[in-house]
């Protein structure tokens, strides 16, 4: 330690802005990988606890700053070289443990396991918000441009980790990750003389590379689709391919066929062709045909609920929505489409399926009659002119996380009522959406959908919906289709022939009578029929109400058309447990409330004990703690509430969830960088309240502006060319993040001033308030939608700016 | 007398193993009260309000502790589904009854069941009928699941290691089916070999969460029926009709 005492006279800019960059890039990372040996649920639930680790560093710095200061090359480097170190091996360390998610209610040990990987993921974050925080404790001075740093290194990671994605797999990006996080250590201990430091990362650098291959590899969880198809004798894996949107993977079996048909008919007396199957990360199967230009192996394709409208339309010009493996192009075709217009949003899948396989799937991408366009669903449709005679919307996701709810908390915006009504107007007269869900029982998505489709039509000024609508179901799958128009009676006559000639059942129809329902696949009561004439009956309202799902139609507003949970139906399902009741609760919501009540404990806990024992200590340092807690706690909310909105306000508008994550999270960031470097200007001047007050009320009017204006706004703009919607994105983001990176560092700068001691303590709030943030505005967002969530950010932004204290005002006497 | 220590000790291991033994007996007919007291809570939609008194025995018999790994034993009678390895579950002894009940097995009868797993299921069965054919498809199960039916003398239970899509031709038509494997479709060969008045039974759902049962009968004239059960007796409005 001979050689830790030089403290440097400037803050370490570049390595402060490397690790916050690695450390976010971690963040983003730690999602992917979790998804992949996971499923995306839990892998919200570890990081967003994993992120409290921000806070307890904060509370770590406040009690014991004064030996970390008086050794600050030291302590940011091996901090920082830590964080490199635990970035790879703790999740490797995690992979280890054994949890299953799905087994958590059956075996309390599981909980042992997720709190052994929150403490293990815990680690990595801690030792990077050590080595940042206490570089804000000990340069007070230079706290505006601290904070630049580490918010644009925090954009850089970002949108290097998109990059990295790009370029490498996960496991290696994983690697490089932590390289950066100890090149951050090394390059402060190289220039405060601790060469020792540096030697000692260098070497962890290099044991870190040397790890053997083995132990880097992902290990995904036995119970995903991919692990239980490899398990498989004769299965093995052809291709895999790894970029943000997910590693996917082709399995071929030789000697035992997939043979994935959901929802054949019983009726149906041949088997599907020989296929290839693909998983994107390590689930939602999609079948890759054999295609040799002969249609008859392909039979099967008319015995599913979708092959439906191909018998009520003649030769229509169809719109497939996620083609994926290309089933349903082939079905179109085989079923007399005159003209298929493809969407898929993997590239990567397009390129498997057409290229490397190309020999065995036929090319279902360039067969004559067909376009494929890459890009993502709702955006194609929103931006294109042209009409269709079929818009069908493929099954998109596996039945088993629809089955056990995993999808609960994810955003999507092919099924919401806004959505709906894009798809009917880009119909040409007589034209019909067609949309396939699975079935779930007691009906969930059957009856969502449904309802969603008579809020659409409604909406579209429709006076008489239930004559546009009808629903048929098999076994597992139920296919809706939507007209413009009424159904006519010879419409529904071969509609009728179709249902019996597969035994697939009737939900509705016009002019359909109660007798003609649940005849083939019985259930106990007609409850899809009933459900369907509840829906459209007056009592439309009240059975919704009644209803122990959620199936309120989702909205852009309230994207969650996979979120069925209800807590009055949850003791019911609980105390049905022992009789496999477990199915009907859905996952997502649960997940999120207990992420949401496990950050909010560890935050009072972290937060209270460290200025408790510092009161303790210097009982004078605590005065004016309830504003400084007010300011950076609502600082830290807002701050998450409007990132997390306007994200899915411009996921909508730029049309592709990654890109559009990298593009907004990118602006925000580098926008807040330079605001708060601009804020500069006013920290040490008397003007910080000004400028604070100024700063929330353009936020406000920027925010609430956004909010109500920019839905309809983007509708318009749907058409424009990527980079101009990009480069307006970046435009209308400017502003309103500029404003928003100016609060923290200027009520910082101040505390600074005012009370130094309390600066990592405000921090630490600031961590934890942003946690919390970014979970709680998912569970407002279900439950009120994206403007009530704006609108609470922007009370706390007011609220913030009115507690910021007067220049000169009372309070500890600057140094 | 130099031999009386040991004697003691063996014969205080025989009263061990013993007492192991009945433990186990006892347990089994624990969980097999709790089953039928869960049964008369539910009515399901075969209108019977209990399970039937054989299958009821059957599950007493069966030794399911045999049937799980090692780790596993302590859990073996409890009524929840348990890891088996290999990405595959046992499934909840409550849904295990309640799929044999469905099934409604007779001592004449030949049963097809698709996906031995950890065998359990063909034990089960075995005690109730005349000759129980299982297939598995992931090898390794097979082996274990063969050696532990060998162990406990289940004469009547043929197994094989392969793809069971298109069933055991030569072995039927089948008074009953099982499928306890995950299917995207009702393999059509399989209904084909399901005799006249013969019941087919399927699991929907993801791993440890049994969503629904597909109930599949074969009329005496072929025609199909198919119903969906929930194990559970669950009605979707609050305050509506039950």
């Amino acid at each position: 330690m001979s050689d830790s005492n030089t403290t440097p006279l400037r803050p370490p800019y570049p390595a402060i802005a490397l690790l916050s960059a690695a450390a976010l890039a971690y963040e983003i990372l730690l999602m992917r990988l979790f998804s992949i040996i996971q499923w995306h649920h839990f892998a919200y639930m570890m990081i967003s606890v994993a992120l409290l680790g921000y806070g307890a560093a904060g509370a770590m710095v406040t009690l014991a700053q004064n030996p970390l200061r008086a050794h600050f090359t030291a302590a940011f480097a091996t901090a920082a070289g830590l964080f490199g170190a635990t970035a790879l091996l703790a999740f490797l360390a995690a992979q280890q443990t054994g949890f299953n998610a799905l087994e958590i209610l059956w075996d309390p040990r599981q909980l042992g396991r997720l709190a052994l990987i929150y403490l293990l993921l815990l680690v990595p974050f801690f030792c990077a918000a050590v080595a940042l925080c206490l570089s804000f404790t000990q340069f007070p001075a230079h706290i505006p441009r601290l904070y630049a740093a580490d918010i644009l290194g925090a954009a850089a990671g970002g949108l290097g980790v998109v990059i990295l994605l790009l370029t490498v797999r996960p496991e290696t990006a994983l690697q490089l990750i932590a390289l950066i996080g100890l090149a951050a250590g090394a390059l402060v201990a190289w220039r405060g003389a601790a060469r020792r430091t540096a030697v000692g990362l260098a070497v962890t650098a290099a044991v870190l590379l040397a790890l053997p291959a083995s132990w880097i590899a992902l290990k995904p969880s036995p119970y995903k689709e991919l692990s239980q198809t490899l398990n498989v004798m004769g299965a093995r894996v052809v291709a895999e391919t790894s970029s943000p949107l997910g590693v996917v993977t082709v399995v071929e079996n030789r000697e035992i066929p997939f043979r994935h048909a959901p929802g054949l008919s019983l009726l149906a007396t041949t088997e599907p062709p020989p296929q290839l199957a693909l998983f994107t990360d390590g689930d939602g199967l999609s079948a890759i045909n054999q295609f040799d230009g002969r249609w008859e192996p392909l039979a099967y394709l008319d015995f599913l609920t979708s092959a439906l409208p191909y018998h009520l339309l003649e030769r229509p010009a169809t719109l497939i929505l996620g083609a994926g493996g290309g089933a349903d192009i082939l079905q179109a075709l085989a079923l007399g489409a005159r003209r298929v217009d493809a969407v898929e949003l993997n590239p990567q899948v397009v390129k498997l399926v057409q290229e490397q396989f190309g020999a065995f799937s036929g090319r279902p991408y360039s067969l004559p009659g067909v376009r494929a366009h890459l890009g993502e669903a709702r955006g194609f449709v929103e931006a294109t002119d042209q009409r269709f005679d079929l818009i069908q919307v493929a099954l998109l996701d596996a039945f088993a996380t629809a089955a056990a709810g995993l999808h609960g908390l994810a955003e999507s915006y092919l099924y919401t009522v806004e959505a709906l009504q894009a798809y009917l107007n880009r119909l040409n007269p007589d034209g019909m959406l067609a949309i396939t869900r699975w079935v779930t029982l007691p009906p969930r998505d059957a009856l969502k959908l449904f309802g969603t489709a008579l809020a659409a039509l409604e909406a579209n000024g429709a006076d008489d919906p239930g004559a546009r609508l009808v629903m048929i179901r098999g076994w597992n799958t139920a296919t809706l289709l939507v007209k413009n128009e009424p159904f006519t009676t010879g419409e529904i006559a071969a509609l009728q022939t179709f249902a019996a000639a597969r035994a697939f059942d009737l939900v509705w129809h016009p002019g359909m009578s109660p007798e003609a329902a649940n005849r083939y696949n019985r259930l106990d009561r007609p409850h899809f029929y009933e459900g369907a004439a509840a829906l459209l009956s007056p009592e439309r309202a009240a059975f919704v109400d009644r209803y122990k799902f959620a199936i309120r139609p989702a909205t852009d507003d309230r994207p969650y058309f996979f979120h069925f949970f209800r807590w009055e139906t949850l003791p019911e399902v609980l105390t049905l447990k022992d009789r496999g009741g477990l199915a009907l609760l859905d996952w997502g919501y649960p997940v999120v409330i207990a992420t949401l009540v496990q950050a909010l404990v560890a935050s009072f806990a972290l937060t209270l004990l460290p200025l408790w024992l510092f009161r303790r200590r210097e009982p004078t340092a605590g005065r004016g703690v309830g504003r400084v807690a007010l300011y950076f706690t609502a600082l830290g909310l807002a701050f998450m509430f409007v990132e997390i909105v306007f994200i899915q306000k411009f996921i909508l508008f730029l049309s592709h969830p990654v890109y559009a994550i990298a593009v907004v999270l990118t602006a925000f960031l580098l926008f807040a960088g330079l605001g708060s470097r601009w804020s500069n200007r006013f920290a040490s001047a008397g003007t910080a309240r000004r400028a604070v007050g100024w700063a929330a009320l353009v936020i406000a009017g920027l925010a609430l502006s956004y909010a109500l204006a920019l839905p309809p706004l983007f509708r318009h703009l749907m058409g424009l060319a990527e980079y101009i919607k990009i480069g307006l994105s970046v435009l209308l983001i400017a502003p309103l993040a500029w404003a928003m990176g100016m609060l923290f560092p200027l009520g910082l700068a101040r505390l600074a001033a005012r009370a130094p001691a309390l600066v990592p303590w405000a921090w630490a709030l600031n961590g934890f308030a942003s946690v919390v943030g970014a979970v709680l505005a998912t569970v407002l967002a279900i439950h009120f939608g994206f403007i009530a969530v704006v609108g609470v950010a922007v009370a706390l932004y007011l609220l913030a700016a009115a507690g910021f204290p007067e220049s000169g005002s009372a309070g500890v006497p600057t140094a | 007398m130099h031999f009386a220590p040991l004697i003691g000790l063996l014969l205080w291991l025989g009263a061990t193993g013993g007492v192991l033994a009945d433990e186990f007996a006892e347990r089994r007919q624990q969980l097999s009260a709790e089953i039928a007291a869960l049964a008369r809570q539910t009515a399901v939609e075969t209108g019977r309000r209990e399970f039937d008194p054989q299958v009821m025995a059957a599950l007493e018999r069966t030794p399911r502790h045999r049937f799980v790994p090692a780790a596993q034993i302590p859990h073996a009678y409890a009524n929840r589904p348990l890891p088996i390895g290999h990405g595959q579950t046992i499934s909840q002894p409550y849904i295990v009854a309640l799929m044999t009940d469905l099934i409604q097995p007779q001592p004449e009868h030949k049963v097809l069941e698709i996906g031995t797993g950890s065998g359990y299921q063909a034990a089960v069965l075995a005690e109730l009928v005349e000759q129980v054919y299982t297939i598995e498809i992931i090898e390794p199960l097979a082996v274990q699941a063969t050696k532990v039916l060998e162990d406990l003398d289940y004469a009547n239970v043929q197994t094989r290691v392969g793809d069971g899509y298109y069933g055991w031709e030569d072995a039927g038509p089948f008074d009953a089916i099982m499928v306890t494997a995950a299917a995207s479709h009702v393999p059509p060969p399989l209904i084909a070999q399901l005799k006249p008045g013969g019941r087919m039974v399927i699991p929907v759902g993801a791993r440890f969460l049994t969503q629904h049962l597909l109930l599949v009968e074969k009329q005496e004239d072929g025609s199909l029926t198919t119903q969906q059960i929930l194990p559970v007796r669950f009605v979707p409005l609050t305050g509506g009709p039950s």
